[in-house]
C-alpha cells in the first residue's frame, strides 16, 4: 500500500496548474491520467486562448499543454500516463491501473480533475457511420492528423462547434453549415465572424430531422423550428454532406466523487451532476477536492485557475495556513472572479451560487 | 448593443461596423486599427499587446476594447495577437484609387505579394477584385499570418476575408 500526500486525478489544465500550485508550497504531488499525453484537451487546441495575459491568453491551447507539462517535469513532478483511476475504496484507496496492474494508493488528499465527456442528441440516422462526437473530430485532425471526412455539417454553435468548424475547414474540409437550435449563437461572436466571412452559414432556430444514407452519411435533412422547437413545415433542406457533427454540450465525469460518497447536486447551469464545494474546492469530504470541468463546464481558462484554488486549497489542508498562502489564494480566485465576470460566466456564476446554497440547506 | 443580426447569424450589422469605426479625419492620415470585437467576453490580449496603448480594456476583463484612434499608428501587431481575429488595419491613404486593409489569416496556401485575390464581405460573398500588396509570418506572429489587400476605394468597411483565385 503507498501512501502520499496529494493524488491529482487528471492531467487537464485543471489537474496540472493543481500540481504546479501545490508544488509551489512543498507538496509533493502525483498526478494520474489515462491518456499517454498530458494536458487533457489542451493538446488538440490549435486556437489562440482568450482570457487575460495572466492566464496565457493569445497563446494557443496546445502550447499552454506543453508549456504546463514541461514546468512539471523541471519540477520532477511525478507522473503516471496510460493510467486510469479505476474505483475509490471506503478506507480512502484510490484503484489506478498502471501497465495492467492495480494499485492501491492511500492519499492524504485527492483531486478528481476528471473532465468531463460529450453529449450525444438522437435523431433517425444518428448511428450511422459519418456522425461524430466535436472532441472525436478535433482529436482526430489535431492529434492524429486524420480528416474525418470532406464535408461537414456541424451541429451546434457553442464554442466547441464554431472552433471545430474553423479548424475542420483550416484543414481543408468543407463546413456546409452550422446549425443551432437556440435564436442566437452560443459561443463567441467573433470565433461565429470569422467563421461567416469565409463562406459557411450559421443557421440559428435549426436542427437536424434525420441523416442521410444506408451504410454511412450521405447527407442530412434539416429544418427551422419555432418557437416550441417544432419543425416549420416546408423549411426543410437537404445538406449534401458525409459527416455530422455534433457540439451539443458536455457532461461532467464525476464517478470518482460518487464513489467517495461526496455530496452531488444537480445543476443544470454547470451541465448535470456536480459535486459540492467550498471556496477552495474542497467538496463535502475533507480532502477530497474537485476542479474543472467536473465541476461545472466552463473555459480552460477558469479550469485552470480552479485547479490552481484547489491545489492550494490542499496545502492549507495538509500544512495548514499561512499568510503566504493566503495572499495566493485571494489573488487566484480574484483573477478567477475577474474571469467569470462579464455575461459569458453568468451561467457559471449562478450555478456556482446554487451550488452553494445546496450545501446550507443541508447543514 | 449588439444587433440582433450579429447575435443569430455573425455577422455584423451597418451599427454594430459604425461603432468601431475612427473618425474620417483620423482615416484620412494613414493606416489605423479598427477592432470589431462587439461582445463583452474576458479577453485582453490587444490591450496588453499594443506598443501605443491606444487600447485600453481595464481592470474589467470583459469590458470592451476601446481604442484612442489618434495613439494608434496601424502598426498591425494586435491583428495576430488578437484570438478572435476580430482586428483590421484600414489605410485610406495607400493611393489614389485604392485603400489597403490588413488582416489575419490562416489558412494555407498563404498567398504570395502580386497575386490577385478575391475579397470577401463578411458573409464569405465575392466583392471585388483585391491585389495582395504584403504577407507578413514572423515567428512573433504565432501562426497567424497577415495578409494586405489593396482594394478599390469605398470597400474599407465590406472586405474583411478573401479567397485565393485558382
Amino acid at each position: 500500500m503507498n501512501t502520499l500526500d496529494f493524488l491529482i486525478i487528471g492531467g487537464g489544465p485543471a489537474g496540472l496548474m493543481a500540481a504546479l500550485a501545490a508544488s509551489d508550497f512543498g507538496l509533493k504531488p502525483l498526478v494520474i491520467d489515462e491518456n499517454q499525453k498530458l494536458g487533457g484537451q489542451l493538446i488538440k487546441q490549435t486556437h489562440m486562448f482568450f482570457g487575460s495575459k495572466a492566464e496565457r491568453a493569445g497563446t494557443r491551447g496546445f502550447d499552454i499543454g506543453t508549456e504546463l507539462a514541461g514546468e512539471m517535469e523541471k519540477r520532477g513532478i511525478e507522473i503516471w500516463s496510460n493510467s486510469p483511476a479505476v474505483g475509490y475504496y471506503p478506507d480512502g484507496t484510490v484503484a489506478v491501473l498502471k501497465n495492467d496492474k492495480l494499485h492501491g494508493l492511500k492519499p492524504k488528499a485527492v483531486l478528481a480533475a476528471t473532465g468531463a465527456s460529450e453529449n450525444f442528441v438522437t435523431f433517425p440516422g444518428s448511428d450511422l457511420p459519418g456522425v461524430y462526437g466535436a472532441g472525436a473530430v478535433q482529436t482526430l485532425m489535431n492529434v492524429y492528423g486524420i480528416k474525418p471526412g470532406q464535408s461537414v455539417l456541424m451541429i451546434g454553435s457553442g464554442n466547441i462547434g464554431l472552433i471545430v468548424s474553423y479548424q475542420l475547414m483550416q484543414a481543408g474540409v468543407q463546413v456546409k453549415a452550422i446549425i443551432e437550435g437556440l435564436p442566437n449563437i452560443g459561443g463567441y461572436l467573433v470565433h461565429a465572424s470569422k467563421i461567416a466571412r469565409a463562406g459557411v452559414p450559421i443557421l440559428t432556430r435549426h436542427t437536424i430531422l434525420e441523416a442521410v444514407g444506408e451504410d454511412q452519411v450521405k447527407g442530412a435533412v434539416i429544418s427551422r423550428i419555432d418557437d416550441k422547437w417544432q419543425p416549420v413545415a416546408g423549411s426543410q433542406q437537404n445538406i449534401e454532406c458525409d459527416t455530422i457533427c455534433l457540439a451539443v454540450g458536455l457532461t461532467p465525469l464525476t464517478e470518482m466523487l460518487w464513489q467517495a460518497g461526496c455530496q452531488m447536486n444537480f445543476v443544470p447551469e454547470l451541465g448535470g451532476q456536480v459535486a459540492w464545494h467550498d471556496e477552495l474546492m474542497m467538496t463535502s469530504i475533507p480532502g477530497i477536492f474537485t476542479a474543472g470541468d467536473v465541476t461545472g463546464i466552463e473555459e480552460a481558462s477558469t479550469a485552470m485557475l480552479e485547479g490552481e484554488l484547489a491545489g492550494l486549497g490542499a496545502v492549507k489542508y495538509l500544512k495548514g495556513d499561512s499568510k503566504e498562502l493566503q495572499c495566493r489564494i485571494d489573488d487566484t480566485a480574484c483573477r478567477l472572479a475577474g474571469l467569470r465576470a462579464g455575461p459569458f460566466g453568468q451561467k457559471a456564476r449562478e450555478g456556482k451560487c446554487k451550488l452553494k446554497e445546496c450545501r446550507i440547506k443541508q447543514v | 448593443m449588439l444587433s440582433d443580426k450579429l447575435k443569430s447569424t455573425g455577422l455584423a450589422d451597418a451599427a454594430d461596423i459604425q461603432a468601431a469605426w475612427p473618425a474620417e479625419e483620423r482615416l484620412k492620415k494613414g493606416p489605423v486599427a479598427v477592432v470589431e470585437c462587439f461582445q463583452e467576453i474576458p479577453c485582453n490580449p490587444c490591450e496588453t499587446s499594443c506598443p501605443q496603448k491606444a487600447i485600453v480594456v481595464g481592470q474589467d476583463i470583459n469590458a470592451l476594447p476601446r481604442v484612442d484612434h489618434s495613439k494608434c499608428n496601424g502598426c498591425t501587431i494586435c491583428v495576430s495577437r488578437c484570438p478572435g481575429l476580430a482586428i483590421f488595419v484600414i489605410d485610406e491613404k495607400y493611393s489614389e484609387a485604392e485603400s489597403a486593409v490588413t488582416m489575419p489569416y490562416e489558412f494555407l496556401p498563404l498567398p504570395q505579394k502580386g497575386d490577385t485575390v478575391e475579397a470577401l464581405d463578411r458573409q464569405g460573398q465575392t466583392c471585388c477584385q483585391a491585389k495582395v500588396i504584403r504577407v507578413v509570418n514572423t515567428k512573433a506572429q504565432d501562426k497567424t499570418p497577415l495578409v494586405t489587400l489593396a482594394i478599390p476605394k469605398g470597400r474599407e468597411k465590406v472586405v474583411r476575408f478573401f479567397k485565393l483565385v485558382p
